[in-house]
Protein backbone atom coordinates (compact mmCIF):
# COMPACT_ATOMS: atom_id res chain seq x y z
CA UNK A 1 0.00 0.00 0.00
CA UNK A 2 1.45 3.46 -0.61
CA UNK A 3 2.20 6.02 1.74
CA UNK A 4 0.82 9.43 2.21
CA UNK A 5 2.26 12.78 3.16
CA UNK A 6 0.53 15.42 5.69
CA UNK A 7 0.01 17.75 2.61
CA UNK A 8 -1.55 14.99 0.92
CA UNK A 9 -4.37 14.35 3.47
CA UNK A 10 -7.76 14.76 2.33
CA UNK A 11 -11.43 14.56 3.52
CA UNK A 12 -11.74 10.64 2.50
CA UNK A 13 -8.72 9.44 2.63
CA UNK A 14 -8.00 5.77 4.29
CA UNK A 15 -5.54 5.40 6.58
CA UNK A 16 -3.80 2.72 8.93
CA UNK A 17 -3.50 4.41 12.71
CA UNK A 18 -2.10 2.30 15.26
CA UNK A 19 -3.53 -0.59 13.16
CA UNK A 20 -7.23 0.19 12.48
CA UNK A 21 -8.18 1.44 9.04
CA UNK A 22 -9.03 5.27 9.38
CA UNK A 23 -11.00 7.57 7.30
CA UNK A 24 -9.83 11.85 7.02
CA UNK A 25 -12.93 13.79 8.05
CA UNK A 26 -11.23 17.04 8.45
CA UNK A 27 -7.01 18.31 7.62
CA UNK A 28 -6.41 21.55 9.95
CA UNK A 29 -2.43 22.95 8.69
CA UNK A 30 -1.34 24.50 12.24
CA UNK A 31 1.89 26.53 12.32
CA UNK A 32 2.95 28.83 15.68
CA UNK A 33 4.34 31.67 15.12
CA UNK A 34 7.87 31.19 13.90
CA UNK A 35 7.36 27.13 14.75
CA UNK A 36 7.36 23.80 13.44
CA UNK A 37 4.05 23.37 10.91
CA UNK A 38 1.48 20.73 12.37
CA UNK A 39 -1.04 19.04 11.20
CA UNK A 40 -4.57 18.91 12.90
CA UNK A 41 -6.67 15.94 11.90
CA UNK A 42 -10.14 14.43 12.48
CA UNK A 43 -10.28 11.00 11.89
CA UNK A 44 -13.14 8.24 11.95
CA UNK A 45 -12.24 4.80 12.76
CA UNK A 46 -14.15 2.53 10.34
CA UNK A 47 -14.00 -0.45 12.41
CA UNK A 48 -16.03 1.41 15.95
CA UNK A 49 -17.18 4.54 13.77
CA UNK A 50 -15.27 6.57 16.56
CA UNK A 51 -13.74 9.99 16.21
CA UNK A 52 -10.38 11.05 17.30
CA UNK A 53 -8.07 13.96 16.60
CA UNK A 54 -4.43 13.79 15.90
CA UNK A 55 -1.71 16.25 15.91
CA UNK A 56 1.11 15.30 13.51
CA UNK A 57 4.64 16.61 12.49
CA UNK A 58 3.76 18.55 9.15
CA UNK A 59 5.78 15.99 6.29
CA UNK A 60 5.05 12.84 8.58
CA UNK A 61 3.31 10.03 6.43
CA UNK A 62 0.99 7.43 7.38
CA UNK A 63 0.14 4.21 5.47
CA UNK A 64 -3.03 3.85 3.24
CA UNK A 65 -5.42 1.46 3.93
CA UNK A 66 -6.95 -0.84 1.45
CA UNK A 67 -10.32 -0.20 1.96
CA UNK A 68 -13.09 0.11 -1.06
CA UNK A 69 -16.41 1.22 -0.76
CA UNK A 70 -18.79 -1.17 -2.86
CA UNK A 71 -22.45 -1.39 -3.51
CA UNK A 72 -23.53 -4.78 -2.44
CA UNK A 73 -26.93 -6.74 -2.80
CA UNK A 74 -28.09 -8.33 0.67
CA UNK A 75 -28.85 -11.42 0.01
CA UNK A 76 -30.01 -13.14 3.70
CA UNK A 77 -28.34 -13.83 6.89
CA UNK A 78 -28.00 -17.41 8.37
CA UNK A 79 -28.54 -16.00 11.88
CA UNK A 80 -24.83 -14.90 12.69
CA UNK A 81 -23.01 -14.23 9.44
CA UNK A 82 -24.63 -12.20 6.88
CA UNK A 83 -24.40 -12.93 2.89
CA UNK A 84 -23.86 -10.66 -0.10
CA UNK A 85 -23.58 -10.59 -3.29
CA UNK A 86 -21.46 -8.45 -6.19
CA UNK A 87 -24.19 -8.24 -8.60
CA UNK A 88 -21.97 -7.60 -11.71
CA UNK A 89 -19.21 -9.96 -10.85
CA UNK A 90 -21.92 -12.69 -8.77
CA UNK A 91 -19.03 -12.83 -6.37
CA UNK A 92 -20.66 -13.12 -2.64
CA UNK A 93 -19.03 -11.99 0.11
CA UNK A 94 -19.80 -12.79 4.23
CA UNK A 95 -20.08 -9.90 6.93
CA UNK A 96 -19.85 -10.38 10.56
CA UNK A 97 -22.86 -9.02 12.80
CA UNK A 98 -20.17 -7.01 13.94
CA UNK A 99 -19.62 -5.38 10.41
CA UNK A 100 -23.36 -5.06 9.97
CA UNK A 101 -23.69 -2.84 13.25
CA UNK A 102 -26.88 -1.28 13.15
CA UNK A 103 -27.39 -1.67 9.47
CA UNK A 104 -29.06 -5.83 10.22
CA UNK A 105 -32.08 -4.38 11.68
CA UNK A 106 -32.71 -2.84 8.61
CA UNK A 107 -32.37 -5.84 6.08
CA UNK A 108 -34.91 -7.97 4.46
CA UNK A 109 -33.12 -9.39 1.41
CA UNK A 110 -32.48 -7.55 -1.95
CA UNK A 111 -31.23 -4.65 -0.65
CA UNK A 112 -28.59 -2.71 -2.44
CA UNK A 113 -25.76 -2.00 0.42
CA UNK A 114 -23.03 0.21 1.04
CA UNK A 115 -19.66 -2.21 1.96
CA UNK A 116 -16.79 -1.36 3.15
CA UNK A 117 -13.87 -3.65 2.61
CA UNK A 118 -10.92 -3.88 4.67
CA UNK A 119 -8.56 -5.92 3.20
CA UNK A 120 -11.12 -7.64 1.10
CA UNK A 121 -12.92 -8.36 3.86
CA UNK A 122 -16.44 -6.72 4.80
CA UNK A 123 -15.26 -4.01 7.60
CA UNK A 124 -18.78 -1.92 7.62
CA UNK A 125 -22.11 -1.91 5.51
CA UNK A 126 -24.55 0.63 5.73
CA UNK A 127 -28.38 -0.18 5.02
CA UNK A 128 -30.16 1.91 2.54
CA UNK A 129 -30.62 5.53 3.51
CA UNK A 130 -34.22 5.07 3.35
CA UNK A 131 -36.40 1.64 3.72
CA UNK A 132 -39.48 0.47 3.25
CA UNK A 133 -41.10 -2.00 6.15
CA UNK A 134 -44.28 -3.38 7.41
CA UNK A 135 -45.06 -3.57 10.79
CA UNK A 136 -45.93 -6.65 12.36
CA UNK A 137 -46.74 -5.34 16.25
CA UNK A 138 -48.00 -1.93 17.72
CA UNK A 139 -51.02 -0.85 19.95
CA UNK A 140 -54.54 -0.42 17.82
CA UNK A 141 -54.15 3.19 15.71
CA UNK A 142 -55.86 6.53 17.18
CA UNK A 143 -58.44 7.32 14.10
CA UNK A 144 -58.03 10.26 12.83
CA UNK A 145 -55.43 11.37 15.38
CA UNK A 146 -52.90 13.55 12.96
CA UNK A 147 -52.39 16.41 15.02
CA UNK A 148 -51.53 15.35 19.09
CA UNK A 149 -48.38 14.16 17.74
CA UNK A 150 -47.97 11.64 20.30
CA UNK A 151 -45.98 8.50 19.60
CA UNK A 152 -46.03 4.74 19.99
CA UNK A 153 -43.67 1.91 19.43
CA UNK A 154 -43.80 -0.24 16.49
CA UNK A 155 -41.70 -3.36 15.71
CA UNK A 156 -40.98 -3.75 11.80
CA UNK A 157 -40.84 -6.87 9.98
CA UNK A 158 -36.95 -7.22 10.35
CA UNK A 159 -37.55 -6.92 14.40
CA UNK A 160 -36.29 -3.41 14.25
CA UNK A 161 -38.64 -1.16 17.14
CA UNK A 162 -39.56 2.49 15.75
CA UNK A 163 -41.19 5.49 16.89
CA UNK A 164 -44.28 6.01 15.08
CA UNK A 165 -47.47 8.63 15.48
CA UNK A 166 -50.18 7.41 17.21
CA UNK A 167 -52.62 6.91 14.11
CA UNK A 168 -50.18 4.14 12.23
CA UNK A 169 -51.72 0.63 12.22
CA UNK A 170 -50.01 -2.73 12.42
CA UNK A 171 -50.15 -4.10 9.21
CA UNK A 172 -48.57 -0.44 7.94
CA UNK A 173 -46.19 -0.14 5.87
CA UNK A 174 -43.59 2.37 6.76
CA UNK A 175 -40.91 4.42 5.26
CA UNK A 176 -38.08 5.00 7.44
CA UNK A 177 -34.70 6.95 7.92
CA UNK A 178 -32.16 4.02 8.55
CA UNK A 179 -29.61 6.86 9.75
CA UNK A 180 -31.87 8.14 12.57
CA UNK A 181 -33.67 5.14 12.74
CA UNK A 182 -36.92 7.53 12.38
CA UNK A 183 -40.54 6.96 10.94
CA UNK A 184 -40.55 9.67 7.67
CA UNK A 185 -44.38 8.73 6.10
CA UNK A 186 -46.63 5.85 5.46
CA UNK A 187 -46.02 3.43 1.84
CA UNK A 188 -48.15 2.01 -0.63
CA UNK A 189 -47.37 -1.25 -1.37
CA UNK B 1 -3.77 26.05 -14.55
CA UNK B 2 -7.28 25.68 -12.71
CA UNK B 3 -10.68 25.68 -14.59
CA UNK B 4 -12.20 28.38 -13.09
CA UNK B 5 -10.77 31.91 -14.05
CA UNK B 6 -12.19 33.70 -11.67
CA UNK B 7 -10.45 35.13 -8.47
CA UNK B 8 -11.26 33.80 -4.95
CA UNK B 9 -12.47 37.15 -3.51
CA UNK B 10 -15.27 39.00 -4.40
CA UNK B 11 -14.43 42.47 -6.61
CA UNK B 12 -16.30 43.98 -2.77
CA UNK B 13 -13.38 42.16 -0.75
CA UNK B 14 -10.83 43.75 -3.47
CA UNK B 15 -12.46 47.12 -2.67
CA UNK B 16 -12.55 46.64 1.32
CA UNK B 17 -8.73 45.17 1.37
CA UNK B 18 -7.59 48.11 -0.81
CA UNK B 19 -9.43 50.94 1.77
CA UNK B 20 -7.54 48.86 4.84
CA UNK B 21 -4.60 48.92 2.67
CA UNK B 22 -4.78 53.05 2.51
CA UNK B 23 -5.73 52.94 6.02
CA UNK B 24 -2.75 51.38 7.00
CA UNK B 25 -0.41 53.21 4.52
CA UNK B 26 -2.25 56.79 6.26
CA UNK B 27 -1.45 55.67 9.63
CA UNK B 28 2.13 55.03 8.67
CA UNK B 29 2.61 58.36 6.67
CA UNK B 30 1.27 59.90 10.30
CA UNK B 31 3.64 58.29 12.34
CA UNK B 32 6.93 59.59 9.86
CA UNK B 33 7.72 56.06 8.55
CA UNK B 34 8.86 55.56 5.36
CA UNK B 35 7.64 53.18 2.54
CA UNK B 36 10.52 51.19 1.56
CA UNK B 37 10.42 48.41 -1.29
CA UNK B 38 13.32 46.26 -1.12
CA UNK B 39 14.20 42.72 -3.57
CA UNK B 40 11.86 39.88 -3.62
CA UNK B 41 14.61 37.88 -5.44
CA UNK B 42 18.21 37.09 -3.16
CA UNK B 43 21.01 35.25 -3.11
CA UNK B 44 20.50 34.59 0.43
CA UNK B 45 18.62 31.21 1.70
CA UNK B 46 17.04 31.62 5.12
CA UNK B 47 18.76 30.01 7.73
CA UNK B 48 15.35 29.27 10.07
CA UNK B 49 14.42 25.65 9.87
CA UNK B 50 10.88 26.43 10.22
CA UNK B 51 10.78 28.05 6.82
CA UNK B 52 11.15 26.77 3.64
CA UNK B 53 13.04 28.89 0.63
CA UNK B 54 11.67 28.64 -2.88
CA UNK B 55 14.06 28.72 -5.76
CA UNK B 56 14.11 30.85 -9.19
CA UNK B 57 16.15 29.27 -11.58
CA UNK B 58 17.67 31.15 -14.50
CA UNK B 59 16.88 29.31 -18.07
CA UNK B 60 19.80 31.28 -19.97
CA UNK B 61 22.73 30.47 -16.92
CA UNK B 62 22.81 27.24 -14.75
CA UNK B 63 24.79 28.47 -12.29
CA UNK B 64 22.18 31.02 -11.28
CA UNK B 65 19.79 30.48 -9.09
CA UNK B 66 18.11 33.08 -6.14
CA UNK B 67 15.64 32.60 -3.35
CA UNK B 68 12.47 34.07 -2.92
CA UNK B 69 12.40 35.99 0.01
CA UNK B 70 10.69 34.67 3.31
CA UNK B 71 10.95 37.71 4.79
CA UNK B 72 12.25 40.95 3.85
CA UNK B 73 13.88 41.19 7.36
CA UNK B 74 16.88 41.27 6.05
CA UNK B 75 17.15 44.10 4.00
CA UNK B 76 15.13 46.29 6.26
CA UNK B 77 17.52 45.90 8.91
CA UNK B 78 20.61 46.73 6.39
CA UNK B 79 18.31 50.36 5.92
CA UNK B 80 17.92 51.05 9.30
CA UNK B 81 21.63 50.07 10.09
CA UNK B 82 22.55 52.35 7.35
CA UNK B 83 20.29 55.19 8.79
CA UNK B 84 17.15 55.18 6.88
CA UNK B 85 15.40 55.85 10.66
CA UNK B 86 11.58 54.53 10.86
CA UNK B 87 10.74 52.18 7.92
CA UNK B 88 7.82 49.88 6.45
CA UNK B 89 7.34 47.78 3.91
CA UNK B 90 3.88 46.09 2.53
CA UNK B 91 4.59 43.36 -0.60
CA UNK B 92 4.29 39.63 -0.94
CA UNK B 93 6.70 37.14 0.67
CA UNK B 94 6.81 33.40 -0.41
CA UNK B 95 7.34 29.94 1.86
CA UNK B 96 7.40 26.52 0.67
CA UNK B 97 5.06 23.86 1.85
CA UNK B 98 2.59 26.46 3.83
CA UNK B 99 -0.96 26.16 2.66
CA UNK B 100 -4.45 26.04 4.26
CA UNK B 101 -7.69 27.88 5.86
CA UNK B 102 -5.17 30.24 7.09
CA UNK B 103 -1.83 30.09 4.97
CA UNK B 104 -0.82 30.77 1.96
CA UNK B 105 2.59 29.98 -0.25
CA UNK B 106 2.33 33.66 -1.37
CA UNK B 107 1.07 36.25 1.05
CA UNK B 108 1.46 39.61 1.42
CA UNK B 109 3.56 41.02 4.63
CA UNK B 110 3.49 44.29 6.47
CA UNK B 111 6.51 44.78 8.35
CA UNK B 112 7.90 47.65 9.74
CA UNK B 113 11.07 48.96 12.52
CA UNK B 114 10.94 51.48 14.93
CA UNK B 115 14.50 53.08 16.09
CA UNK B 116 14.49 53.07 19.88
CA UNK B 117 11.09 51.17 20.90
CA UNK B 118 11.09 48.51 23.20
CA UNK B 119 8.52 45.96 23.16
CA UNK B 120 6.17 47.56 24.53
CA UNK B 121 5.79 50.54 22.85
CA UNK B 122 6.03 48.41 19.51
CA UNK B 123 2.71 46.56 21.14
CA UNK B 124 1.10 49.77 21.68
CA UNK B 125 1.96 50.56 17.42
CA UNK B 126 0.65 47.83 16.60
CA UNK B 127 -2.64 48.82 18.47
CA UNK B 128 -2.45 51.98 16.62
CA UNK B 129 -1.75 50.08 13.12
CA UNK B 130 -4.83 47.98 13.55
CA UNK B 131 -6.79 50.45 14.99
CA UNK B 132 -6.59 52.32 11.79
CA UNK B 133 -7.16 49.56 9.83
CA UNK B 134 -10.64 49.32 11.65
CA UNK B 135 -9.70 46.76 14.73
CA UNK B 136 -11.78 47.78 17.75
CA UNK B 137 -11.86 44.57 19.52
CA UNK B 138 -10.29 45.08 23.28
CA UNK B 139 -6.40 43.62 23.06
CA UNK B 140 -5.04 42.25 26.32
CA UNK B 141 -1.53 41.48 27.17
CA UNK B 142 -0.35 37.86 28.77
CA UNK B 143 3.40 36.70 29.06
CA UNK B 144 4.23 33.49 27.49
CA UNK B 145 5.08 31.67 30.70
CA UNK B 146 1.62 32.69 32.15
CA UNK B 147 -0.22 30.99 29.46
CA UNK B 148 2.01 27.90 29.65
CA UNK B 149 1.96 27.87 33.56
CA UNK B 150 -1.60 27.83 33.82
CA UNK B 151 -2.63 25.21 31.44
CA UNK B 152 0.58 22.55 31.53
CA UNK B 153 0.97 23.13 35.19
CA UNK B 154 4.74 24.51 35.49
CA UNK B 155 6.47 27.78 34.68
CA UNK B 156 8.43 26.84 30.80
CA UNK B 157 11.02 28.99 31.23
CA UNK B 158 14.51 26.40 31.88
CA UNK B 159 11.84 23.93 32.22
CA UNK B 160 13.81 20.44 32.14
CA UNK B 161 13.96 18.59 28.83
CA UNK B 162 12.64 15.31 30.53
CA UNK B 163 9.66 17.02 31.64
CA UNK B 164 9.24 18.91 28.15
CA UNK B 165 9.24 15.32 26.30
CA UNK B 166 6.54 13.90 29.31
CA UNK B 167 4.61 16.63 28.59
CA UNK B 168 4.23 16.33 24.52
CA UNK B 169 3.87 12.52 25.17
CA UNK B 170 0.82 13.09 27.01
CA UNK B 171 -0.68 14.83 23.93
CA UNK B 172 -0.40 11.67 22.10
CA UNK B 173 2.39 13.09 19.87
CA UNK B 174 4.16 10.12 18.21
CA UNK B 175 8.24 11.95 18.75
CA UNK B 176 10.98 10.48 16.99
CA UNK B 177 14.24 9.96 18.81
CA UNK B 178 15.74 13.10 17.35
CA UNK B 179 13.11 15.15 18.65
CA UNK B 180 12.96 14.43 22.32
CA UNK B 181 16.46 16.51 22.39
CA UNK B 182 14.75 19.61 20.43
CA UNK B 183 13.50 21.90 22.50
CA UNK B 184 12.12 24.30 20.40
CA UNK B 185 10.33 21.12 18.63
CA UNK B 186 8.63 20.14 21.87
CA UNK B 187 7.61 23.76 22.79
CA UNK B 188 6.09 23.73 19.19
CA UNK B 189 4.37 20.44 19.82
CA UNK B 190 2.82 21.65 23.59
CA UNK B 191 1.76 25.22 21.47
CA UNK B 192 -0.05 22.98 18.73
CA UNK B 193 -1.81 20.42 20.99
CA UNK B 194 -2.57 22.92 24.27
CA UNK B 195 -1.74 26.82 24.03
CA UNK B 196 -3.30 27.28 20.55
CA UNK B 197 -6.59 25.49 21.07
CA UNK B 198 -6.99 27.25 24.50
CA UNK B 199 -6.13 30.22 22.85
CA UNK B 200 -8.84 30.18 20.06
CA UNK B 201 -11.30 31.22 23.16
CA UNK B 202 -9.11 34.45 24.63
CA UNK B 203 -9.75 37.14 22.17
CA UNK B 204 -7.01 39.21 20.81
CA UNK B 205 -3.83 38.78 22.90
CA UNK B 206 -0.44 40.06 22.78
CA UNK B 207 1.44 36.95 23.94
CA UNK B 208 4.96 37.97 25.32
CA UNK B 209 8.16 37.49 26.61
CA UNK B 210 8.73 33.58 25.09
CA UNK B 211 11.22 30.88 25.97
CA UNK B 212 14.63 31.48 24.99
CA UNK B 213 14.48 28.18 22.91
CA UNK B 214 11.71 30.13 20.76
CA UNK B 215 13.86 33.64 20.39
CA UNK B 216 14.30 33.53 16.50
CA UNK B 217 16.17 36.89 16.32
CA UNK B 218 14.68 38.32 19.57
CA UNK B 219 17.18 39.75 22.01
CA UNK B 220 16.58 37.92 25.52
CA UNK B 221 16.07 39.75 28.71
CA UNK B 222 18.98 39.69 31.74
CA UNK B 223 16.30 37.87 33.76
CA UNK B 224 16.52 35.60 35.80
CA UNK B 225 14.14 34.21 34.03
CA UNK B 226 15.89 35.10 30.93
CA UNK B 227 13.42 35.20 28.19
CA UNK B 228 13.12 36.24 24.40
CA UNK B 229 12.03 39.73 24.15
CA UNK B 230 9.43 39.22 21.36
CA UNK B 231 5.60 38.83 21.32
CA UNK B 232 2.92 37.44 18.85
CA UNK B 233 -0.58 38.94 18.30
CA UNK B 234 -3.09 36.14 18.69
CA UNK B 235 -6.97 36.57 17.25
CA UNK B 236 -8.58 33.60 18.39
CA UNK B 237 -6.18 31.25 17.88
CA UNK B 238 -4.88 33.17 14.68
CA UNK B 239 -1.55 34.41 14.67
CA UNK B 240 -1.77 37.99 13.16
CA UNK B 241 1.79 39.49 14.33
CA UNK B 242 5.46 38.78 15.49
CA UNK B 243 7.03 41.57 16.64
CA UNK B 244 10.99 41.64 17.93
CA UNK B 245 13.34 43.79 20.48
CA UNK B 246 16.17 43.43 18.01
CA UNK B 247 19.48 41.81 18.37
CA UNK B 248 21.87 44.60 17.19
CA UNK B 249 24.98 42.67 18.67
CA UNK B 250 26.77 41.15 15.45
CA UNK B 251 28.30 38.44 17.05
CA UNK B 252 25.01 37.34 18.83
CA UNK B 253 23.13 37.61 15.29
CA UNK B 254 26.15 35.30 13.82
CA UNK B 255 25.26 32.56 16.93
CA UNK B 256 21.76 32.90 16.41
CA UNK B 257 22.68 31.65 12.81
CA UNK B 258 25.13 28.95 14.15
CA UNK B 259 22.13 27.96 16.82
CA UNK B 260 19.50 28.07 13.45
CA UNK B 261 21.90 25.19 11.81
CA UNK B 262 22.69 23.27 14.16
CA UNK B 263 19.31 22.90 14.75
CA UNK B 264 18.93 22.12 10.60
CA UNK B 265 21.62 19.55 11.03
CA UNK B 266 19.27 17.80 14.14
CA UNK B 267 16.17 17.81 11.95
CA UNK B 268 17.96 16.58 8.79
CA UNK B 269 17.80 19.45 7.04
CA UNK B 270 20.39 21.17 4.35
CA UNK B 271 22.74 23.80 6.43
CA UNK B 272 22.31 27.50 4.92
CA UNK B 273 25.33 29.68 4.95
CA UNK B 274 24.61 33.15 7.45
CA UNK B 275 23.57 36.05 5.90
CA UNK B 276 26.97 37.89 5.57
CA UNK B 277 25.12 41.21 4.64
CA UNK B 278 23.04 40.82 7.92
CA UNK B 279 26.33 40.48 9.59
CA UNK B 280 28.07 42.99 8.27
CA UNK B 281 25.31 45.88 8.76
CA UNK B 282 25.17 44.91 12.63
CA UNK B 283 28.76 45.18 12.60
CA UNK B 284 28.98 48.71 11.15
CA UNK B 285 25.70 49.55 13.96
CA UNK B 286 22.47 48.48 13.96
CA UNK B 287 20.50 50.99 16.20
CA UNK B 288 18.21 49.88 19.02
CA UNK B 289 15.29 49.38 17.43
CA UNK B 290 12.02 46.77 17.67
CA UNK B 291 10.32 45.41 14.49
CA UNK B 292 7.53 43.14 14.00
CA UNK B 293 5.71 41.28 10.51
CA UNK B 294 1.97 41.12 10.55
CA UNK B 295 -0.26 38.95 7.72
CA UNK B 296 -1.96 41.13 5.62
CA UNK B 297 -4.75 38.47 5.06
CA UNK B 298 -5.12 37.77 8.36
CA UNK B 299 -5.79 41.11 9.58
CA UNK B 300 -8.58 40.90 6.69
CA UNK B 301 -10.06 37.95 8.01
CA UNK B 302 -10.15 39.05 11.75
CA UNK B 303 -11.67 42.28 10.09
CA UNK B 304 -14.38 39.99 8.90
CA UNK B 305 -13.82 40.16 5.23
CA UNK B 306 -13.85 36.69 4.74
CA UNK B 307 -12.92 33.37 5.48
CA UNK B 308 -10.80 31.04 5.01
CA UNK B 309 -7.48 32.60 3.32
CA UNK B 310 -8.96 32.21 0.01
CA UNK B 311 -11.61 34.68 0.56
CA UNK B 312 -9.65 37.41 1.21
CA UNK B 313 -6.73 36.72 -1.72
CA UNK B 314 -7.33 37.16 -5.15
CA UNK B 315 -6.19 34.23 -6.65
CA UNK B 316 -5.37 32.18 -3.61
CA UNK B 317 -5.82 28.80 -4.98
CA UNK B 318 -3.61 29.27 -8.48
CA UNK B 319 -1.01 27.16 -7.03
CA UNK B 320 -3.43 24.17 -6.19
CA UNK B 321 -3.00 21.07 -6.93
Amino acid sequence: MATYSTNQFKPGLKLMFDGDPYTIIDNEFVKPGKGQAFNRIKIRNLKTGRTIEKTMKSGDTAEGADVVDLELQFLYTDGSEYHFMNTTSFDQLIASAAAMGDAAKWLKGQEMCQVTLWNDAPLAVSAPNFVVLRIVETDPGLRGDTATGGTKPAKMETGAVVKVPLFIEQGDLLKIDTRTGEYVSRAKE
Amino acid sequence: MPQDWRPSASPSTMRRRAAIVAALRAYFDAQGVCEVSTPLLSPQATTEPTLGNLGVNNPFDAELGWYLRTSPESAMKRLVASGSGDIYQLGPVFRADERGRHHLTEFTLLEWYRVGFGLEQLMDDVEGAIGAAGFTRPLTRMAYGDLFTRHLGVQPHGLATATLTQLVAAQDMVLAPADQADRAFLFDCLYACVLEPVLKNLGAVFLYDFPVELRAYARLTDGPPAVAARFELVVDGLELANGYHEIIDAQEQARCFAAENATRHGRGLFLVPPDAGWLAALASGLPACAGVALGVERLLMVLGLGHPIDAVSLFARELDK
